[in-house]
């Protein structure tokens, strides 16, 4: 149906007729139903002539209301204006993202002197009329605001028709009732400090594992859902061996947990993963999203940069669950706290991630202000959620972030002794400031950097100069547009920069984030925690805790893991461990047509996601179950097969870094996160499934499903390579063909095989023998894929043939995906 | 990142009618509903969906953008600066140059002696337009031209210009022109990738070029320009690994179907049929783009048009036929990339190499599209990052001199695609320093290749991170001066 009326539309839209965007939307049913007749009546008005008129009216009767009717179920549509309107969850989302742009926090963008983002400002008289007013509580028909959204007269309607939005039927009802009710502003909820909240009772208590339970419980029990039975053991343990590892888990573990009926086997399970070298790494690509890391310097000729050995501290710090708070501090200050070490000044090279231009001809300072700014950037999003950017050229928009702020953040971060360019291509790999790694380090306090040979070693770090720099507004965030001198200060609407309790440099900085008051840090951690576990945080808007981010769909669990989080001694294993072991996490991810109707993003929590793999673990899990996974930790960047000619078609020329040259032996197997990241052109698989090119931080990755991916599975040589070292292993076992099968399913999938799936592949495999019994000469060419020395074997002909069978289980939906 | 409104709400669509059509529909169909927008059909009107709508009726469809990497002059090739002739070697006078910032690289010069071309400039074409004799066959398509002399940008250096034009920003993460298009429009052909690559190198000074130019920014990984190579592979990991020919291929997939059924028919996911969907489309795209890249049936006289070159993979030349093939088949944003233009010092010696190896091809596929018709629908754009000096970077001798990148004025050109024809632009001064008639700002150019596509650049936008993105920021005027 969808489809035909699309249809139809773009043949009229081909005959001339003026059909726009919005009618197409209108038609697919993609119009929330609770707009009822108007916009159908707008949208026929913008057509001149009476006969399109009246052709539109007629497909809209014939095509558009069947569609509506089984069309978009918007919340919104069949929503019921709630009892008690709420500012923080009904009314700010519509006047941030509506109004606030001309009657908000920027001052200088403010129309007519209104702003609307505090109660005062939308109280008071308005400038020209001062016995009219924006807001009258209680008396909508008295209210500006009111009058203007209902307004029919184009030239007063807010906001203005340039602007391309209007408020819908609903929202105008829900600003109604807000005003009736009394209009109370209320602070934006992530800027409160989370409040302890009473643990919900729920009605199906003998479901609850832990105290994450009665919450997401109590909230499918409101909605009408209930939750999905627990998922199969098989399922589970690959499930969060990759949640846990970002690896498969071995035979052995498949084994001994399945054979473990005890009710502990679970929580075991839990407590050996947690103690895996692996764990670390695994918490450690998203952090290094987080910092974006990289191999190079990022702009350009883009040289070699060796910042590795700060990533394999990240890996340590997880290893060795250091507190968040403590893990925090030294990225932030490790070089100005008291018991400062070696180690605490290596985790300082998270302020130097950022990208450092090695362009010839560039103005210095124009590029070390915009490394500072990147620092201040980074700062505010990763730690606090928050678009710090927005502020740098003029007050944020949305937030209570002033230009003033930002750059009273930014002073924090301004005083490195550094350049803005050091040297063209490959004049240093280590700009300063920075610390050399030495034998006595490695030996000692560092003993987790996995140095390979002699040469030396030097890593970027933080410092502060001595005499300090002063720090200006810069005027529309131009370098050199100096404006007003500004002092260390945070944004005082998160918390107050108390120079009595925070020292004025990033050390204090490091204390306020950390500070029992601050109502982001500790949020902002769990709910990216909780998004790699389940893949969508209980804030979707991981980057934006803001007013334009969306609102949580659980907040009192929310502030009761932040909370919680901090009243343990910011203990991350801890934390992971909780999230895994409740019974929201441990449910079965089977969909049914009625649960895909009611939640289709899966919002409360009554079943498991499914979810792809993300881009290093596909590597590492072709890797590992195929037996080729190097474990080994750490240590400079590695460069697995590539395409040929990827870096070379692309580089200036110039450089250590233009031509790729590839590691051979077990460096072609390590785990993807250390594969090299030129940032120019970062490894092309990896970009293919959604990891961050590492430009800037980044919090959150997409997850799409393309065809080049279905490509990668098909042809990448790591993936052939890795079905063929399978099969020849296999084939060397004295086992029935049914039982080598069957072992690769196992190892790939996590579990067994079904009777359909044996079938299918037992055909299959003898199928490939026949074709390649005809056809040897192929099978030879097929199974030479990969440097991977080839078994001595008699039968080519099987390996080959088992091989095409492996590598069609490596290409199944469920492979790469955790269920 | 959020989906943008349209996709949320399509997504919550999709997922209703599955549970409304009780998911008995075909593989086939219920994937182009799972995954629409992707790769769709020409053939088959009725699989462009949602994506793929205009907000208001335009004639150019597709884009060809001929990006000459490194900035070339333009005083040595549209705009035509006698006086600087005349002048040789004085000092550009500092009311000319007025408050300009400079590039470390002449910033320190004592003097700015100013150079006028080498190369000597005619008028060709009934439009009279302004041409160096490095360009003799773009002499000869005036007429079917639009130059633009009053490029203007903000940037004056490689990266963060090249990364303004492609992007509209000048630092971070932004999606790029063509994945813009490619996200607003979607593709015409469901087996083709909707904005494609290509790279060709000169053999001038040159700056490199990196894939955040072509990267899809905080919009869905689909709309990344997917990058073709001159190598074995047109794409990558695109040919199937030895011993395993289609009829295999096919047979393989044949199973992973069967396998992926089941699958769905335990955990009733539909994102395993789009999975399953996506491997088809993979599979067509193995045949497709093969012939596509295969120019060997190209007639001789085409061959001729563009060159001999045009038969050595990776070449420029090669690059523009291939251009005019993908988007003769429906491929919405071709991207081509020419290093070398960067011609600081011994731009006498440079540059006339650069232009024999643009000049021909890019005039060809002009014609070329103009003959087959396609031509009115094809927005063909050629041009760098930004202009450079009127002065001498460096010590100027009678012979030789260089030019340092500069930001106020360059020249543009484009054909086709709903722009006027046989028209220059703009003006310059007389030095060629400075604007005085008739500004185009990259985020104007921006705005109008959009408006030419069909869209309005302030309503294509995409919500991420709390703010609607568009690829004008807040800025962009329409060049109304240069629409047909």
């Amino acid at each position: 149906m969808l489809i035909k009326v699309v249809g139809v539309l773009k043949i009229l839209q081909k005959l001339g007729m003026n059909i726009n965007w919005e009618m197409i939307k209108l038609t697919q049913g993609l119009w929330p139903r609770r707009r009822g007749i108007e916009p159908i009546r707008r949208l026929c008005i913008q057509l001149k002539s009476i006969s399109e008129r009246y052709l539109y009216l007629c497909m809209v009767m014939v095509l558009v209301i069947p569609v509506g009717m089984t069309g978009c179920q918007s919340s919104e549509g069949t929503a019921k204006i709630p009892d008690k309107v709420d500012f923080n969850f009904h009314i700010r989302p519509i006047l941030s993202d509506r109004c606030f742009t001309c009657h908000g926090p920027d001052a200088s963008q403010r129309k007519e002197d209104l702003r609307l983002d505090t109660r005062e400002g939308a109280l008071a008289a308005l400038k020209d009329y001062e016995d009219r007013y924006a807001i009258v509580p209680h008396n909508p028909e008295a209210s500006e605001v009111f009058l203007r959204v209902t307004s029919e007269d184009t030239s007063l309607v807010m906001p203005p028709v340039s602007s391309n939005m209007k408020l819908s039927e609903y929202e105008i009802k829900l600003i109604k009732k807000w005003i009736e009710q009394g209009a109370e502003f209320k602070p934006h909820w992530s800027l409160v400090p989370p409040q302890m909240p009473t643990i919900p009772t729920v009605d199906e208590a003998s479901w609850i594992t832990n105290e994450i339970d009665y919450f997401t419980l109590k909230k499918m029990e409101e909605v009408g859902l209930s939750p999905n039975p627990k998922a199969d053991k098989v399922h589970l343990l690959k499930r969060v061996s990759f949640d846990l590892l970002g690896l498969p888990p071995t035979l052995e573990i498949q084994q001994k947990f399945l054979s473990d009926d005890s009710p502990e086997a679970y929580e075991k399970l839990i407590d050996e993963l947690l103690t895996s070298q692996h764990y670390g790494e695994k918490m450690a690509i998203h952090w290094l999203d987080v910092a974006r890391y990289a191999d190079s310097h990022g702009y350009q000729d883009d040289g070699l940069r060796t910042m590795w050995p700060w990533r394999d501290w990240v890996i340590h710090a997880f290893n060795q669950n250091y507190p968040y708070d403590q893990f925090l501090t030294w990225q932030l200050a490790g070089d100005l706290i008291p018991d400062k070490t070696r180690e605490t000044i290596l985790a300082t090279g998270f302020n130097r991630n950022h990208k450092i231009t090695q362009e010839g001809g560039v103005i210095d300072e124009e590029y070390r202000i915009e490394y500072v700014t990147d620092r201040t950037n980074t700062f505010g999003k990763a730690f606090l959620g928050l678009t710090f950017e927005c502020a740098k050229c003029h007050d944020h928009k949305y937030d209570p972030i002033s230009q003033r702020d930002y750059y009273s953040t930014f002073a924090f971060f301004n005083h490195v002794p550094e350049k803005g360019i050091v040297g063209t291509i490959d004049a240093s790999f280590a700009d300063p400031p920075n610390m050399e790694i030495t034998d006595e380090d490695l030996e000692k306090v560092l003993s987790f950097v996995n140095k390979k040979d002699t040469a030396t070693l030097e890593v970027m770090v933080m410092k502060d100069s001595m005499g300090l720099r002063d720090t200006h507004i810069l005027t529309r965030g131009n370098y050199d547009a100096k404006g007003e001198k500004v002092a260390f200060a945070t944004p005082e609407a998160i918390l107050e920069y108390d120079t009595t309790r925070f020292e004025k440099n990033r050390l204090g900085l490091a204390k306020w984030l950390i500070s029992r008051d601050n109502p982001l840090t500790s949020r902002v951690l769990v709910n990216r925690i909780w998004q790699e576990i389940f893949g969508r945080g209980i804030v979707k808007t991981s980057g934006d805790f803001g007013m334009q981010g969306e609102l949580p769909t659980h907040p009192e669990l929310l502030d009761w893991l932040a909370l919680d989080f901090m009243n343990n001694g910011w203990d991350m294993k801890r934390l992971v461990k909780l999230i895994v072991m409740s019974s929201t996490y441990t449910q079965s991810s089977k969909l049914d047509k009625k649960a895909i109707e009611k939640d289709p993003e899966n919002l409360y929590l009554a079943r498991s996601n499914r979810i792809r793999l993300g881009a290093e673990m596909v590597r590492d899990h072709v890797l590992a179950s195929s037996g080729l996974l190097n474990p080994e930790i750490g240590g400079p960047s590695v460069k697995p097969y590539q395409p040929e000619g990827v870096w070379e078609s692309s580089t200036s020329g110039r450089g250590l870094l233009q031509t790729y040259i590839q590691d051979h032996g077990g460096d072609l197997y390590r785990r993807g996160m250390y594969t090299f990241i030129k940032r120019t052109v970062p490894p092309p698989v990896m970009l293919m499934y959604d990891a961050s090119n590492r430009d800037q931080c980044e919090v959150r990755r997409l997850n799409t499903n393309t065809p080049l991916q279905a490509l990668v599975m098909l042809n990448d040589p790591t993936v052939l390579e890795a079905s063929r070292v399978l099969s020849e292993k296999l084939i060397t076992e004295h086992i029935p063909i049914e039982e080598k099968i069957e072992k690769a399913f196992q190892l790939i999938l996590c579990r067994a095989s079904v009777e359909e799936e044996k079938t299918l592949l037992i055909n299959y495999y003898n199928e490939e023998l026949q074709r390649f019994s005809q056809h040897p000469q192929e099978a030879n060419k097929f199974i030479t894929i990969g440097e991977f020395p080839a078994k001595e074997t008699e039968d080519k002909i099987q390996v080959a043939a088992l091989m095409q069978v492996i590598h069609t289980v490596y290409n199944m939906e469920e492979a790469i995906t955790k269920s | 990142m959020e989906k943008p409104f349209l996709e949320h709400h399509l997504n919550i669509n999709r997922r209703h009618f599955l549970g409304k059509l009780g998911l008995g529909v075909g593989g086939v169909a219920l994937g182009s509903m799972l995954a629409p927008g992707i790769f769709k059909g020409t053939t088959d009107e009725a699989e462009s969906v949602p994506l793929g709508f205009k907000h208001f009726a335009s004639k150019a469809k597709r884009i060809i953008y001929l990006f000459q990497n490194g900035a070339p002059s333009q005083l040595e090739s549209f705009d035509y600066k006698p006086t600087l002739n005349k002048m040789f070697g004085e000092d550009l006078p500092a009311s000319v140059r007025g408050e300009q910032r400079l590039t470390g690289m002449t910033a320190n010069q004592s003097k700015f002696p100013l150079v006028g071309s080498k190369f000597a400039f005619s008028q060709y074409g009934q439009s009279g337009t302004w041409v160096s004799e490095l360009f003799p066959n773009i002499a000869k398509i005036t007429d079917d031209i639009c130059v633009i002399k009053t490029m203007h940008t903000e940037a004056i250096n490689h990266d963060p210009a090249l990364t303004f034009m492609q992007t509209g920003a000048q630092v971070g993460n932004r999606p790029s022109m063509g994945a813009w298009l490619s996200y607003g429009l979607g593709s015409e052909n469901k087996n083709l990738p909707a904005f494609c690559v290509l790279l060709s190198r000169g053999r001038g000074n040159g700056q490199g070029v990196y894939s955040k130019l072509w990267t899809n920014g905080f919009l869905d990984s689909i709309h990344q320009g997917v990058q073709f190579s001159s190598g074995e592979d047109p794409i990558l990991y695109l040919n199937n690994p030895e011993g395993m020919d289609m009829g295999s291929r096919k047979k393989m997939l044949d199973q992973l179907e069967a396998l992926n059924e089941m699958g769905y028919q335990e955990f009733g996911d539909p994102e395993i049929h789009a999975k399953i969907q996506q491997y088809e489309m993979a599979y067509r795209m193995q045949t497709a783009v093969p012939e596509i890249t295969d120019i060997s049936k190209e007639p001789d006289h085409i061959i001729k048009m563009y060159g001999p070159d045009c038969l050595v993979p990776g070449t420029y030349a090669a690059n523009c036929l291939l251009a005019r093939k993908l988007s003769e088949s429906g491929v919405r944003f071709i991207q081509l990339y020419h290093q070398g233009w960067d011609q600081h010092g011994n731009l006498v010696g440079e540059m006339p190499l650069q232009a024999q190896d643009v000049d021909r091809a890019s005039a060809a596929l002009v014609t070329d599209l103009k003959q087959r018709g396609l031509l009115d629908e094809t927005l063909v754009i050629w041009g760098g990052e930004f202009g450079r000096t009127n002065y001498c970077q460096g010590k100027l001798s009678d012979g030789n001199y260089g030019r340092d990148h500069h930001p106020r004025c360059y020249s543009l050109w484009m054909a086709g695609g709903g722009v006027k024809a046989g028209i220059s632009y703009g003006e310059t001064d007389e030095f060629g320093y400075n604007i005085i008639k008739d500004p185009v700002h990259v985020h104007d150019l921006h705005a109008t290749i959009l408006h030419l596509m069909g869209l309005n650049h302030e309503q294509l936008t995409f919500k991420h991170l709390g703010r609607r993105f568009r690829l004008t920021d807040v800025h962009g005027k329409l060049v109304n001066g240069i629409l047909a």
